[in-house]
């Protein structure tokens, strides 16, 4: 069993992410909706990836993930922003805090669904 | 006369010739006996060369129509190979649509499903709101809510730019008049590259419908830097919009217009109530 964080302030996009990942066969998915509430998620149990927003209230998807790559034990966690800032400096200061990868919105679910299964299937080849 | 000595020698010599003469005669039987079994053997082997010419051009006939039928067989298979790649092609292509099929389907279902997750008109507007960022890709639009009294789409939500410099709009006046006069959608033919905002010339404004009764219009400014233009999956969100945010937000007005009458009147009975009795 995979599990997932999906960290999005909008109930929407919470909603369409976690209907999407239904289609990853044996993922859990546990929501948070800002990164102060993500840091408790993830410090009271063990995921597998993490998808977050950016822009979001209390704390956004960057010093999110800065902390989380600071964390020895989550250093190498899989993490996924999907946000709609879509100009290229903001891409690369996604993928330079930490992120794996970086979606923009309006996002392809189809496109969601593969990459998780491939930074997912990293995971479970590094557990095998 | 002959003398017996002369006599002797002559015999001897005659016994001689006779014996060659017999080697000769069994030498010329045995050459006889050996040509005919010879004969024999030629013959035979031109019997068999025959037979064995015979078997190969049968063999030959027959590995000619085996060649002829794996031939054809190899062109059968290389037409269903054809086929069978036209056909992986098609079901390639289908399973994009598919997918793509899925990928709208999950956006309407989570939009529609959020958009009547709330009788709460704040939330309301908040939810459209989120659908238009999110799913659609708008960057800067304004949501306009017809007032029935001043006949007005009054600007009742904005995303990414002032609501005050969003004025209200009479019906039938410009482009966002026009639609809520006409309950027909208007789409920019091109979308700008440059897209600056002209209050004006919105690139889409969609009627907020129930039936025929326009509530109010969605006009979209300005997109997201990542977002060329609309695509199939926004007319249909768009058409969604159209229908379910209209009903939504109207029924959650009306549910806050009776939470509130109710209110007034459970007021005005508890004090009908205290009022003592004359």
């Amino acid at each position: 069993m995979s599990n997932v964080l999906v960290v999005e302030d909008s109930p929407t996009m919470r909603q369409l992410i976690s209907f999407a990942l239904k289609r990853v066969p044996g993922t859990q998915v546990t929501e948070a909706s800002d990164g102060v509430d993500a840091l408790k998620k993830i410090s009271g149990g063990r995921f597998d990836l993490l998808i977050t927003d950016v822009n979001m209230p209390v704390m956004d998807g960057i010093k999110l993930i800065s902390l989380v790559r600071k964390d020895p034990n989550h250093r190498d966690l899989p993490i996924i922003i999907i946000t709609t800032e879509g100009a290229d400096e903001d891409r690369k200061r996604g993928l330079a805090v930490g992120a794996n990868a970086y979606l923009t919105k309006p996002i392809q679910t189809s496109s969601l669904v593969k990459l998780a299964t491939d930074l997912l299937g990293g995971v479970a080849a590094q557990l095998s | 006369m002959v003398e017996p000595r002369e006599v002797s020698v002559l015999q001897r010599k005659a016994e001689e010739f006779l014996q060659i003469f017999r080697k000769g005669e069994e030498f010329t039987q045995e050459l006889l006996k050996e040509n005919e079994r010879l004969r024999f053997r030629v013959a035979q082997l031109e019997e068999g060369d025959l037979a064995s010419r015979r078997t190969d051009e049968l063999t030959v006939k027959n590995l000619r129509e085996r060649i002829a039928l794996l031939e054809e067989e190899r062109d059968r298979f290389l037409a269903r190979f054809k086929e069978v790649e036209e056909e992986n092609k098609v079901f390639a292509s289908k399973y994009l649509e598919v997918e793509e099929e899925n990928n709208n389907l999950a956006n309407l279902y989570v939009a529609s499903y959020q958009l009547h997750s709330t009788l709460d008109f704040e939330e309301v507007l908040r939810v459209v709101q989120e659908i238009v960022i999110n799913l659609v890709g708008a960057e800067k639009f304004v949501l306009y809510l017809r007032n029935e009294r001043t006949d007005e789409l009054a600007p009742a939500a904005a995303e990414g730019l002032n609501m005050a410099d969003a004025a209200p709009v009479l019906v039938g006046s410009g482009i966002v008049g026009r639609v809520g006069e006409t309950g027909e959608s208007f789409y920019q033919e091109s979308i700008p590259t440059f897209q600056g905002v002209d209050f004006e010339r919105p690139l889409t404004a969609i009627p907020l419908k129930i039936n025929d009764l326009v509530i109010g219009v969605l006009a979209v400014y300005k997109l997201l830097v990542q977002k060329p233009g609309f695509s199939p999956i926004d007319y249909e969100l768009f058409s969604m919009l159209a229908g379910h945010a209209a009903t939504a937000i109207f029924s959650s007005k009306l549910y806050s217009q009776s939470a509130r009458k109710l209110s007034t009147i459970r007021g005005f009975l508890d004090l009908l109530r205290e009022r003592p009795a004359e």
